[in-house]
């Protein structure tokens, strides 16, 4: 394996946990709600799903249980926000306190326990071809799970009459509402699906990135992936961009040092925030033509008679 | 994220603050930690040792620890405990350091202990371990095993603990392997498995073939044990994360002096002092040699012998800089201990540059 395709692999695995939640919370934003408590869920996924995947034994019984449970916790949310119509920031940052706690207590009885890694899908024949092969056809499956879903939120919010819904909901949550849309519903849908992602994230970390559960192993990628949300302007493809630019900044850093070039590696490790601040500098400038932002992000909606 | 885990702990200590006092003679003793318990070395060593001093004084101690502390949030938590009737105090990261002596300062009748720092009070004493002693023993297994001849190190943050680490450990490949080169990646992290992973994977592709780290998850391990290369435990035993992979592993042993220090309180005689224990304390242990032929494993165990009887000390002179300029010897026949305390160059035969 040569060290470009060495590298390419390892910025690809590093990407993978930041777009899948990223790509949750985009949809979640895109319909005008914000939850900070991405964190939070990535971590209950992550511990669940290494406890379920220790109990039964198999990967896939690992993946679901990680999936449901940052269902569960988006469900928390989901009450708070859209049941209550509680602030969203307070609550998605109690969101994340309660997620760390949880992870914590699943994951209490799997401490010191390991797993064997995921393995990598290879295609015989074409995972040994030159260059390309390995970068293809090489890696875990989270990878290629991460692709299908980029395609699908791409496709589902620019082409479907759903996704049109959605967007339109968020965009102005009054109108919609007064077009008959089923605001709420919708909205609760859309925090589930986050909060699904989220848990498909943490699964990631916790049985394919660094197959063993440990609290706080999530590391602040959370967080990562909400500053990806706005660095990505809300856009599917653009968010598969920058999960490699801000995954890609973590791991040539550290290339980087392996092979002794002289690069400030604490001024690189800040590059993905930097980005972002670059990105939402650039995008209020351009705010005169059109926002990127959904109208409605963040305001709670209590419908009217 | 660390503030949270440390809140849970707050109220872990709140709860334990609304039982009613009822054994007025136990010693109350706290322990402040930089990472979870659960992150398999540096802090779930520290919480082998708390456990000891609870099975060594079973109903005359009770024992309390926060968990995931920030520097920043330290003095706070240290506070907390001081205040809240703990007598015995112990926090156990070189973060720590200024926190601890400025709560000491306002409570006279608190002892403290301080692990890895090198300022003291009249109730503030220090301890820490001899890591470099166990990172020759590694060095030496690494330079006799590597076949590239290039060994990778994952260092956390380029301060004296970790450069000297990683100075001793090159010194011991360099006494059996004149030609071994070193390459070194720092993590700017204590505790983040994946970004330790990377790291380990980026050396791996610039074909080094041994692993040593000085961060606290085992994810480096597994990268090795993946890679089928070889690679180093850090603080504790991690076996069983790579069984095919772990040469060996420093092993962190608080427990014998954690109990001392709790005896010394209950009999009234505990002091300000400062403790630097190595392998001849018995504070730092060599996990098991594994996946070794004999004849290496031979040289480890004669190495580790060496050292705990003094005969070989891990810097001794002559030294040289990267310069190849003599480093002035201020211990007779070695280094003096502050100067391994406070050491900030690297030794002749590493090519990399010491971030300042």
């Amino acid at each position: 394996m040569s060290l470009t395709e060495a590298i390419l692999l390892t910025v690809v695995a590093a990407a993978t946990p930041l777009l899948i939640a990223a790509l949750g919370e985009l949809v979640v934003e895109r319909a005008g709600v914000l939850n900070l408590g991405l964190e939070g869920m990535m971590a209950v996924g992550a511990s669940c799903g290494f406890a379920a995947a220790s109990l039964s034994g198999s990967t896939v019984v690992g993946v679901v249980a990680a999936i449901f449970a940052g269902m569960a916790l988006s469900a928390v949310f989901a009450f708070l926000t859209l049941g209550l119509a509680a602030n969203q920031v307070a609550s998605g940052l109690a969101l994340t306190i309660l997620g760390l706690g949880l992870s914590g207590l699943v994951g209490e009885a799997f401490v010191g326990t390991r797993l064997d890694p995921v393995g990598r899908i290879e295609v015989p024949g074409l995972t040994d071809l030159p260059v390309v092969g390995k970068l293809l056809f090489g890696h875990d499956p989270f990878v290629y799970i991460a692709l299908l879903l980029t395609i699908g939120t791409a496709w589902f919010l620019k082409r479907t009459h759903h996704g049109l819904v959605l967007r339109s909901i968020g965009e102005n949550h009054v109108s919609a509402h007064a077009l008959g849309l089923k605001v709420l519903r919708t909205r609760l849908l859309a925090v589930l699906f986050g909060g699904a992602c989220a848990g498909l994230a943490g699964a990631y970390l916790s049985l394919a990135y660094t197959p063993f559960w440990s609290p706080g192993m999530t590391a602040g990628r959370g967080w990562i992936a909400l500053a990806l949300v706005v660095f990505a302007s809300w856009m599917p493809w653009r968010a598969l961009g920058g999960a490699l630019v801000f995954g890609g900044a973590t791991v040539l850093q550290l290339h980087a040092q392996a092979a002794s070039i002289g690069l400030p590696s604490q001024a690189l490790s800040a590059l993905p925030y930097i980005a972002t601040i670059v990105a939402l500098v650039l995008m209020s400038l351009g705010r005169g033509r059109s926002s990127a932002v959904p109208g409605s992000l963040g305001m709670p909606f209590v419908p009217d008679r | 994220m660390r503030t949270i885990v440390k809140l849970a702990g707050a109220l872990a200590l709140a709860v334990g603050l609304s039982v009613p006092a009822v054994a007025q003679d136990k010693l109350k003793i706290g322990f402040i930690y930089v990472g979870p318990v659960g992150d398999h070395g540096w802090t779930h060593q520290h919480d082998v040792g708390r456990r000891a001093i609870e099975t060594a004084f079973p109903g005359r101690v009770e024992t309390t620890f926060v968990a995931s502390v920030t520097t920043a949030d330290s003095d706070r938590a240290i506070e907390q405990l001081a205040r809240t009737g703990h007598k015995l105090i112990f926090t156990t990261s070189f973060g720590y350091m200024e926190p601890t002596l400025k709560v000491a300062a306002r409570f006279p009748d608190v002892k403290f202990e301080h692990a890895t720092g090198y300022k003291r009070a009249a109730n503030v004493a220090t301890y820490s371990i001899r890591f470099h002693e166990g990172r020759y023993i590694q060095g030496v297994i690494a330079g006799k095993m590597t076949k590239s001849n290039v060994i990778g190190y994952v260092g956390a943050f380029p301060i004296p603990e970790v450069v000297a680490g990683i100075n001793s450990f090159m010194l011991g490949a360099q006494s059996v392997n004149p030609n071994v080169k070193i390459k070194i990646v720092y993590a700017n992290a204590w505790f983040d498995p994946g970004k330790e992973g990377d790291a380990a994977k980026a050396l791996l592709a610039q074909g080094v073939d041994v692993i040593t780290q000085h961060t606290d998850s085992p994810a480096p391990l597994q990268q090795a044990e993946a890679a089928g290369k070889f690679a180093f435990g850090q603080a504790s035993d991690m076996t069983r994360f790579a069984p095919k992979a772990q040469l060996s592993a420093n092993q962190n042993v608080w427990g014998p002096y954690y109990v001392e220090r709790v005896r010394a309180v209950l009999d009234g005689k505990w002091q300000s002092q400062d403790v630097w224990g190595g392998l001849a304390s018995g504070m730092l242990r060599m996990a098991p040699y594994a996946n070794m032929p004999d004849d290496v494993k031979k040289l480890a165990v004669d190495t580790e012998e060496a050292i705990k009887t003094g005969k070989l000390d891990p810097f001794k002179c002559p030294i040289f800089d990267q310069d190849g300029k003599e480093v002035k010897c201020e211990g007779g026949a070695k280094l003096a201990d502050s100067q391994v305390l406070g050491m900030n160059f690297y030794v002749k035969g590493i090519d990399d540059k010491l971030p300042k």
